[in-house]
């Protein structure tokens, strides 16, 4: 029986010519990645087992994006954590205020990691890398702290689904709505130990911004990871970015797969998850009237130049609803850069909403953005558990960028049709 | 290790930001996440749990975020073992890291309700509810994991085995 190109990975990182499903192997690592949240518990882990010098300083990220910049004292005294160990350990890619970018947006275009890595992170989105043909998967900082000591790691060779994709998605659908439509049908177990393995004609049909939407939001569906065929798309990402060779791992004709979902792009409609689930997912003409109070555009999920550019396409020459507060977060200073560079600025701020620095904040209702009892967000973040972005009475409406401006100057879930 | 309690009882989908929501999450100290365990599912879990308690839930319990935070403030707060139909397969991972008992076992959630008395015994993979005197079988874990759980988590184990040698 042939592999699947994520258990591909994995035997080639193990030194195995072949793995099935279920076997349980130990791979060496890539990169390993904390954050301000995840990397201070994993530091505790690191010097409660003795451990003196990290493996390999130079395969390990840490990124300051939570609740950073600092929203509190104890949150600064997590970072000193981080940044300490950095120096102390000699970890150059240390990213601090001014250097950072939401982890998952940041690494990425870096070129930290590509195709054919083997990536671990004290985070559960790091199967976003998934897009550009990387295994990658979410760890505790446990599994953190013995990968930055042995930078190896144990895994459980997981088991496939295959999501063949056709078509060309239609005007105001991008690749949140297709991850949205997937969690929908298959549930946030649907995917639970298992890869999540995209192929078919209609690849070509999404940019490498929808691919990362796609691959983001795997560990939604419960997915160990998710990836994508390596393609022109990609190989021009990564072209001059990508600080390692290329290597490209595609599925053996005659790879098992659990389950194949046939899905036409064509078909896809403006999809949005309701409270409090990221599966309760409707469709536009399932939403009725769902006044709102704020809208988020941002988040390791769509908070890339193209989703940027959607809401300023949206947004250009229009006002938001009096009363809608809309927060506008550019994912890394790159794209904030570019932001500027190509006045998406100035049409967010003279439509009423506000731009910050890149941070995670509000999406995991840390800051810059909680909301009160009673009150509704549509967001473009990754999930909408209760008290998720605030009061454990509010509620978030997971959308695309298009769904999400639309709404902001509807005051109400809509889609820009309806402007 | 004693596992003898309480059951509290919850659905399916138990996500970590109702575990340890992430406005707690700027001090990962035991105390202080121990003192917000499923705050945003059961307020009044904190004041009610005693030590040895055990927590009986559906499917996919600890989905979401990769927070380690979520089975340390279980741990903490002195539940000595969560059983469920399925586990979200980060939470799965930290709950052994960190060395917080879990058990998969469908018959025994049906048979255990909030309130009931239940005594487990992880090397055999029995579980015990006094209260109906009925009895389930879980499959239990390998040696191996079992002393990951004991040393109270992985780089414990690793700790004491480097020692050894």
């Amino acid at each position: 029986m042939g592999m699947t190109a994520s258990q591909k990975i994995l035997a080639a990182h193990a030194g195995l010519a072949e793995v099935k499903a279920g076997q349980l192997i130990s791979a060496k690592l890539d990169l390993v990645l904390a954050n301000d949240i995840t990397g201070p518990v994993a530091i505790r882990e690191f010097k409660k087992s003795g451990a003196e010098r990290v493996a390999e300083r130079d395969k390990i990220a840490l990124v300051m994006d939570h609740f950073a910049p600092n929203k509190d004292i104890k949150s600064a005294e997590q970072c000193k954590i981080c940044r300490v160990f950095a120096k102390e350990q000699g970890i150059e890619n240390f990213y601090d205020v001014g250097k950072m970018g939401i982890e998952h947006a940041l690494l990425p275009e870096l070129g930290l990691v590509g195709a054919g890595d083997l990536v671990i992170g004290a985070d559960s989105h790091t199967c976003t890398y998934g897009a550009l043909g990387a295994f990658s998967t979410g760890v505790g900082s446990t599994d953190m702290a013995a990968g930055m000591i042995s930078q190896t790691c144990w895994f459980k060779v997981p088991s496939a689904i295959k999501f063949v994709l056709h078509g060309k998605p239609p005007a105001n659908v991008c690749g949140k709505d297709l991850i949205l439509h997937i969690i929908g049908m298959i549930g946030v177990d649907g995917a639970l130990y298992k890869s999540m393995e995209f192929a078919g004609e209609g690849v070509k049909n999404l940019s490498m911004d929808d691919r990362f939407t796609v691959c983001n939001m795997a560990i939604e569906a419960g997915a160990k990871n998710g990836i994508f065929p390596v393609d022109e798309i990609a190989l021009d990402y990564m072209k001059g970015r990508f600080r390692r060779p290329v290597k490209i791992y595609e599925p053996d004709p005659d790879a098992e797969y659990e389950k194949v979902y046939d899905i036409d792009l064509a078909q896809l409609k403006p999809t949005v998850a309701f409270p409090h689930l990221p599966e309760n997912t409707k469709t536009c003409d399932e939403w009725g009237d769902i006044p709102i109070d704020q809208v988020v555009i941002g988040s390791c999920t769509n908070g890339r130049i193209s989703d940027m550019r959607i809401a300023a396409e949206i947004l250009k020459g229009r006002k938001v609803k009096d009363g809608v507060r809309t927060i506008i977060i550019p994912a890394t200073q790159s794209v904030y850069r570019q932001c500027i560079d190509e006045g998406l600025l100035s049409i967010f701020i003279d439509a009423g909403a506000i731009v910050s620095t890149p941070t995670c904040g509000p999406c995991l209702g840390g800051y810059m953005g909680i909301l009160a009892e009673g009150e509704r967000a549509v967001s473009t973040t990754n999930r909408n558990f209760v008290g998720r972005m605030g009061h454990v009475k509010s509620e978030v409406y997971l959308a695309s960028p298009y769904v999400a401006a639309a709404s902001a100057v509807a005051g109400r879930l809509c889609t820009p049709d309806e402007l | 290790m004693n596992i003898d309690g309480k059951a509290f009882r919850y659905g399916s989908d138990v996500d970590t930001d109702v575990i340890i929501p992430a406005r707690y999450l700027n001090d990962s100290s035991e105390k202080a996440l121990a003192s917000h365990c499923m705050e945003d599912i059961d307020p009044d879990f904190v004041k009610n749990v005693r030590a040895g308690d055990i927590i009986v839930a559906e499917d996919n319990f600890g989905c979401g975020s990769s927070r380690e935070h979520a089975p340390l403030a279980i741990k903490a707060s002195g539940v000595s073992l969560v059983i469920a139909n399925s586990f979200a397969r980060i939470f799965y991972r930290n709950a052994i890291n960190i060395g917080l008992p879990i058990m998969e076992c469908p018959e025994a959630v049906r048979g255990i309700s909030a309130g009931d008395e239940v005594r487990a015994d992880l090397a055999t993979g029995t579980i015990f509810n006094v209260t109906t005197g009925k009895s389930f079988k879980a499959q239990p874990f390998p040696e191996f994991i079992r002393g990951i759980i004991e040393d109270g988590g992985l780089l414990n184990n690793l700790a004491k085995r480097s020692k050894k040698q």
